[in-house]
């Protein structure tokens, strides 16, 4: 019989037993992230195929979301900095081989195209508003809003210049967005001390993940049912995708080195096993896609049960990935 | 010139001189560490048992997977292949944490980042670095690749060695010899 025991002098806060150097904060900034590439994306694929009257939801009203969310993202960033009054230095320097670099960058340059797509919508979406509900307090505020913004001149130059420039501004946008979707997920990629983060499957499934829920709010937004029924089936496709790319992350894993063997098995017997399957893949997947092809099929289905379980789903796999990363490492023996 | 440190692994008595002479040549807070040392048995008692000491830290690897996700380049290598970070550039975004397998970076009370200099101060001076000169059984060598008389090289030559997780491909430059 052979045993190893082994015990190490260290004992740094947030380091030993395992790292906890990040948490709640970086998972929900990732869910933003994620959530507004998806919103940006639609609307601005859904704007560039002529949709812009017939998807109001997504190509207008849904554009107020996303710069409100990026700044909480971005609050939430610079929040869990551990030397905030240096977080400045993040926007001296662009560093190619930094993944925080490049969110950090592509979060800031999309905040203009973001800020600017619902000022041109502005007189569009608060008649959108007040058709739908007219005791809505939100329309109070943006008509005030509209009304100062069409007294500065200098901003309504700006306007008009983007109008003229918009579909260059939505190719450029859809760009961006990507980067930033696929962000979410390279972020936690580029660690290679950390085995569950270090496969390339991770850019591709967050990105999928970050439009899925953002389908999923635009679906339980509208009010439009031709809308809402396409959603229900992009989020079908892109629920379908994701299933697929977990069980291809796993069984790289599976098939992988004794780490990557190891770091599989957190989640296939492991402490990860019931929190993954039944909170991510089972109430954040597989049941709401059964809901939509209910829906789908005619039956009476709430529209907002599927979002909900869809957003709630991508948030918990966020800090599931966040979490379990920082608990998985290299055998140090 | 590569700097690089050597560890004796059946010299080692697990003392623990290492850490306390590097918290007080470097200022390091209390409750946190540059260096320390790891314990490992091996076998059931009262068959062969075996135990072995370390003395680890970073290993200011070759390939630098901190210097790499560094967003502001905060984390930089000088002279020799030593890992540093300026303080006053590092935001204490914690990636270079996250990438370092051997976990040696720790984030210091004042928010930025710290970490093993290798002494930096002290070799520029000439003299071994504070563990390396209190080590009572002189199981810790440091010195010079590059110069294939350093006591470090020598070191290497004459023994087995290994290193901490190779197959993370940073080319660690902290040799355990066996």
């Amino acid at each position: 019989m052979r045993e190893e025991l082994y015990v190490s002098g260290r004992h740094l806060a947030h380091i030993d037993p395992h790292l906890e150097i990040w948490g709640a904060p970086i998972a929900i900034y990732l869910f933003i992230g994620g959530l507004a590439a998806g919103l940006i994306l639609f609307a601005n694929l859904f704007y560039l195929r002529g949709k812009a009257d017939e998807f109001a939801m997504t190509v207008k009203v849904s554009t107020l979301i996303t710069p409100i969310i990026i700044v909480i993202g971005l609050m939430l960033l610079i929040y869990d900095l551990h030397h905030k009054l240096y977080f400045w230095q993040l926007f001296l320097h662009f560093r190619i081989t930094s993944p925080m670099s490049w969110g950090a960058w592509t979060l800031s340059v999309i905040m203009i195209p973001a800020i600017f797509w619902p000022l041109m919508y502005l007189d569009d979406i608060i008649e959108y508003l007040k058709e739908r509900n007219p005791k809505c307090k939100i329309t109070g505020v943006l008509i005030w809003a509209n009304n100062i913004a069409k007294k500065i001149k200098i901003l309504q130059f700006l306007l008009d210049l983007a109008r003229k420039n918009q579909k260059m501004m939505a190719y450029i946008s859809i760009v961006l967005a990507t980067i930033l979707g696929v962000y979410t997920g390279i972020l936690l990629s580029a660690f290679n001390a950390r085995p569950l983060w270090n496969s390339a499957i991770l850019g591709p499934l967050f990105l999928t993940s970050g439009i899925s829920t953002a389908a999923a709010l635009l679906m339980w937004l509208t009010n439009n049912p031709k809308e809402r029924k396409l959603y229900s089936k992009i989020d079908l496709l892109l629920i379908s995708v994701e299933l697929f790319l977990i069980i291809h992350m796993f069984m790289g894993m599976v098939a992988g080195t004794q780490t990557q063997y190891d770091t599989a098995m957190m989640f296939l017997g492991g402490s990860y096993t019931v929190v993954f399957w039944i909170g991510v893949v089972a109430l954040g997947l597989v049941f709401p896609a059964f809901l939509e092809i209910l829906e789908l099929n005619h039956l009476k289905v709430p529209t907002w049960l599927p979002a909900l379980l869809v957003l709630v789903g991508g948030l918990i796999f966020r800090f599931i990935m966040v979490y379990a990363g920082q608990a998985s490492s290299y055998n140090l023996f | 010139m590569r700097y690089a440190m050597a560890m004796d692994t059946r010299k080692c008595v697990g003392c623990s001189d290492c850490v306390v002479a590097c918290q007080t040549e470097n200022n390091v807070p209390i409750g946190f560490c540059r260096d320390w040392i790891v314990e490992s048995v091996q076998g059931v008692y009262p068959e062969t048992v075996k135990m072995h000491f370390k003395s680890e830290r970073c290993n200011h690897c070759d390939n630098t997977p901190c210097v790499r996700t560094c967003p502001t380049g905060a984390s930089h290598i000088i002279e020799g292949g030593i890992v540093k970070v300026t303080p006053n550039e590092c935001i204490g975004c914690g990636a270079c944490i996250e990438s370092c397998p051997y976990d040696a970076r720790y984030v210091h009370p004042e928010g930025y980042v710290d970490k093993c200099t290798f002494c930096d101060h002290r070799i520029a001076q000439g003299m071994n670095t504070a563990c390396v000169d209190v080590c009572p059984t002189s199981c810790l060598i440091f010195g010079d690749l590059d110069d294939p008389k350093s006591p470090v090289s020598l070191a290497l030559q004459e023994n087995d060695w290994y290193v901490l997780a190779p197959e993370a491909g940073t080319k660690p430059q902290l040799y355990f010899l066996k």
